[in-house]
């Protein structure tokens, strides 16, 4: 893997935009085509870019493997407390309407925080997964 | 015009079907599943489901791909040769009878876009006409899913979530006793994460 210089450096070209779109797709899902689910993938692929090409190990000092254990729970506690919160504030769960006093700006934080939660929960899941994956034939 | 560009992808998905039923070479059968995938989000575009696309542009040829190929690498890239010309003759049957079942199945099916299908009828004139006032998104895919749906695409999240851990439930163990051995300091922690 050290002699593909072009992949190497092709690749460190196109992360960033890759990460930043991927943040577009999350907080631009209320506007345009996209989402938490999609955002997360395309969040988790750039990471994964990364490790096919610079080795998991480099990925691991970024973000070591209890950190996206951690936010794969981080992710879907941040939308299951979010329905809590609904409920802790008067509404049904996951009525986003109680969460402001005008119901619209409620619904709006509403969908930003679970579309978040989502989208952690599913980039995290991913790099896990790809993590799990290729350490099993890594380091040996 | 539509519909020519959508017959020609699924041509395309078919030969890349067949090509990957025929290739015993499991690497080459992962690459064109991958790109099997990417014809079919080239197809979700055309029918103006982009966010469909991107995520099978970057689950199904991306994510998806790389994992095969890291399971080609713990196992083996060569398909195992088994079973007789008979056997395969009964799974060609099995296949195209169930096929033409589904075919036959497609023919009461609403046409494509057919404005008086049922499912355009049942509560997709209220999300349109109302999630304006009540959820206030200009994007409605959005405020179905996250709101209107909100607890099916909290469980959505669940069985992403279970994916995970099921994997690292299965192959994490490994992997985790190997750190055991090198003793650093992230290796102490992912113990205390994990368990």
């Amino acid at each position: 893997m050290h002699r593909k210089v072009v992949l190497r450096v092709v690749s460190k070209f196109l992360i960033p935009p890759i990460l930043l779109f991927a943040l577009y797709v999350q907080f631009h899902g209320d506007f345009g085509p996209g989402g938490g689910f999609q955002a997360g993938v395309i969040f988790g692929s750039g990471f994964i870019l990364y490790a096919i090409l610079f080795g998991v190990e480099t990925v691991k000092r970024v973000l070591p493997p209890w950190s996206t254990r951690l936010l794969l729970v981080v992710g879907v506690l941040t939308y299951g407390l979010t329905g809590v919160a609904g409920l802790i504030l008067g509404g049904n769960y996951l009525d986003y309407n109680v969460l402001a006093h005008d119901p619209l700006h409620g619904q709006h934080y509403g969908i930003l925080i679970v579309e978040l939660g989502v989208g952690i929960t599913v980039a995290a899941s991913m790099i896990t997964i790809f993590n799990v994956f290729a350490g099993q034939s890594g380091g040996d | 015009m539509e519909n020519v560009i959508i017959i020609v992808l699924m041509l395309m998905m078919g030969a890349v079907g067949l090509a990957i039923a025929r290739i015993r070479d499991l690497f080459a059968v992962s690459m064109l599943s991958g790109i099997f995938s990417l014809i079919g989000a080239a197809a979700y575009v055309v029918l103006d489901a982009v966010d469909v696309a991107f995520t099978e542009a970057a689950v199904g040829a991306g994510i998806s791909t790389v994992l095969m190929l890291g399971t080609l690498a713990l196992t083996t890239r060569k398909e195992k040769l088994g079973g007789g010309k008979s056997k395969s003759t009964t799974a060609f049957l099995v296949v195209a009878v169930t096929g033409a079942v589904l075919v036959y199945g497609t023919f009461d099916m609403p046409r494509y876009g057919d404005k008086i299908a049922a499912i355009h009828h049942h509560v997709v004139p209220r999300y349109i006409e109302k999630s304006g006032e009540e959820v206030g998104m200009p994007n409605i895919v959005t405020s179905v899913l996250a709101s209107y749906r909100g607890y099916d695409t909290l469980g959505e999240v669940f069985v992403i979530f279970t994916a995970a851990t099921g994997v690292l439930a299965i192959l994490g163990r490994a992997r985790r006793r190997r750190e055991d051995e090198e003793a650093d300091e992230g290796g102490s922690d992912t113990k205390g994460a994990a368990s």
